[in-house]
């Protein structure tokens, strides 16, 4: 197919329109309507950087990037040691193997929005009532404080995406041969150094995938946000991606909330290639 | 002996770990079969008089059968529509070796990395303005987000089938939809269902888009419902379980049902 053949554009056609309409249009726009003072209508002004400088100095977009990151630290790392861990073990030649995928992935097919109402009714009644009864203080009042519904919301992220990453894991790791395993048995390495010298660097794919996908999913969590806590105790679990929305549909602050935006996505973009490129070049090292 | 013991340590680990996975299910259906008063007598443990009321009240406040048709229309329509773009854009993008297609190519690849929130206001209102918040647009919309992936994928895959194959097609008269739709779309079979699981899921589950574009004319999703729901019974567990658990049921149906091709097709959506 050359350029200049109609069926080119013809096969192209739906995807590039929807494309153009749905996303590139809309984002050159948003970025415009970012230096004006918008109101979702209309424009009678244009603001230049106000929007950005008025967003610098506020606190609670400001608390929110930051909550926002140090849940994406959290949230990785657990995610990822226990996608690891159970993927370690379910690659074993243990027998209940494939049952043990099928119920750790289970909770990644069911919406953010519902986990995250199922998670408030444990960690508000059931947690209470296990404190109860064994007598630890520290089980009443989860999500009523900052401290509870952030660790609430990492444990729901926890649950829900430890199997996928553990997926992801099992994939790199059956592709690992294993000629080389023997081979480092034969030398004498315990398994401890077969996992830190084989393993490890044979599956560094996946880290580099695994963290991708972690990372992009934490900081762009929304359903479970809104239906775990909604951001309270007094919007200081809220993420940024919540604030976006309230700042838009509920404030109705549309330009101030496109300006938002546009951080929030050169802060997603950025975050992405950067990860990407460091990995590429951490496996050609290896 | 050594092995044995240790393989069964494993195992006995695992199935410990399953069971703490499945709590909150358990938890979840457990405590929609008990009345309000039995839920703050007794969180934990199996009800004292196994109820169904609470079910039964549920399914028709979400009026599950109307969001689940809803959901089930704009999920299989939407999916359908971007494996057929998707793949159809992918083959025009692969059989063009010029630096224009490497271009729309990288574009698409690019828009991958803007998060909805980035694009969502104006959107929204643009859609608004023109009377077009409905569900026809979102279907639309779902192509416009979901198409990038799947031609990342497709175009993957198509390296695989060679060109060959397209000659072949076109000295034996086919033109080029043809081959596209007689020779290589079967050909991407296997990739059609990575696509296919991986759009169902996200379609499906999700909330905000569809909660901005649709609603209040009886088109409403699963989601949506719930949520409506939810905010009408958040201090009444037990109703609320029910109606998640309502919810839910048909994932795990299909879960059950379609679990390999939904395990393959995740991991080579995310691997790819």
């Amino acid at each position: 197919m050359k350029n200049r053949d109609l069926s080119f554009w013809l096969f192209l056609a739906p995807v590039l329109v929807a494309i153009l309409i749905v996303v590139i249009y809309p984002l050159l726009t948003g970025l415009y309507y970012s230096f004006t003072n918008w109101d979702g209508l209309r424009i009678s002004k244009f603001v230049g950087l106000d929007n950005y400088i008025k967003l610098f100095h506020d606190k609670e977009f400001g608390d929110a990037f930051w909550f926002t990151i140090k849940f994406s630290i959290a949230a990785i790392i657990v995610i990822n040691i226990i996608g690891l861990g159970l993927a370690l073990i379910v690659t074993q030649h243990i027998k209940t193997s494939s049952f043990l995928r099928t119920v750790f992935f289970m909770p990644n097919l069911i919406g953010g929005l519902i986990l995250g109402f199922i998670w408030q009714f444990i960690f508000t009644k059931a947690f209470a009532s296990i404190g109860e009864s064994i007598g630890i203080e520290g089980l009443q009042g989860w999500l009523s404080t900052t401290e509870t519904g952030f660790w609430g919301l990492v444990i729901l992220t926890s649950w829900q995406m430890a199997g996928y990453v553990m997926i992801i894991y099992i994939a790199y790791l059956q592709s690992v041969p294993e000629e080389l395993i023997e081979a480092s048995q034969i030398d004498g390495a315990n398994r401890f150094q077969r996992f830190r010298n084989i393993t490890v660097p044979m599956i560094a794919p996946a880290f580099t995938v695994s963290l991708f996908l972690t990372l992009s999913n934490s900081f762009k969590m929304y359903d479970q946000n809104l239906s775990l806590t909604n951001g309270g105790p007094f919007n200081s679990t809220q993420m940024v991606a919540m604030d976006i929305v309230k700042t838009a549909f509920t404030e109705n602050s549309m330009a101030y909330a496109q300006s938002k935006a546009m951080i929030f996505f050169v802060t997603v973009a950025a975050i992405s290639l950067l990860q990407v490129y460091y990995n590429k070049k951490k496996e050609v090292e290896l | 002996m050594f092995k044995n013991r240790r393989l069964l340590l494993l195992e006995i680990i695992g199935i410990l770990l399953a069971f703490v996975w499945l709590v909150p299910f358990y938890l979840m259906v457990v405590n929609a079969f008990k009345t309000k008063r039995d839920i703050f007598a007794d969180t934990l443990g199996l009800p004292e008089e196994w109820t169904w009321d609470n079910f039964v009240q549920a399914f028709v406040q979400l009026g599950f059968i109307k969001a689940f048709g809803n959901s089930l229309f704009i999920t299989a329509v939407s999916t359908i529509i971007i494996i057929i773009c998707s793949a159809m854009a992918a083959y025009a993008l692969s059989r063009n070796k010029s630096k224009l297609s490497t271009v729309i190519f990288f574009m698409f690849v690019a828009a991958m990395l803007i998060p909805f929130q980035a694009v969502m206001i104006p959107l929204v209102s643009q859609f608004g303005q023109l009377d077009m918040l409905n569900r026809s647009s979102l279907i639309f919309m779902y192509l416009g987000f979901g198409a990038s992936l799947s031609i990342f994928l497709y175009h993957g895959a198509l390296k695989g089938i060679p060109e060959s194959l397209d000659d072949a097609a076109k000295i034996d008269g086919c033109n080029k939809f043809q081959t596209f739709w007689y020779i290589i779309f079967p050909l991407l079979k296997p990739m059609s269902v990575t696509v296919g699981v991986l759009n169902v899921i996200w379609i499906w589950n999700d909330y905000l888009l569809p909660s901005l574009v649709i609603g209040g004319n009886g088109t409403e999703t699963i989601p949506l419902q719930l949520f409506f729901f939810f905010g009408q019974y958040t201090k009444q567990w037990h109703l609320a379980l029910a109606g998640l658990s309502i919810s839910i049921l048909p994932v795990i149906i299909g879960y059950f049902f379609a679990q390999k091709q939904i395990i393959k097709g995740i991991a080579d959506g995310a691997v790819k």
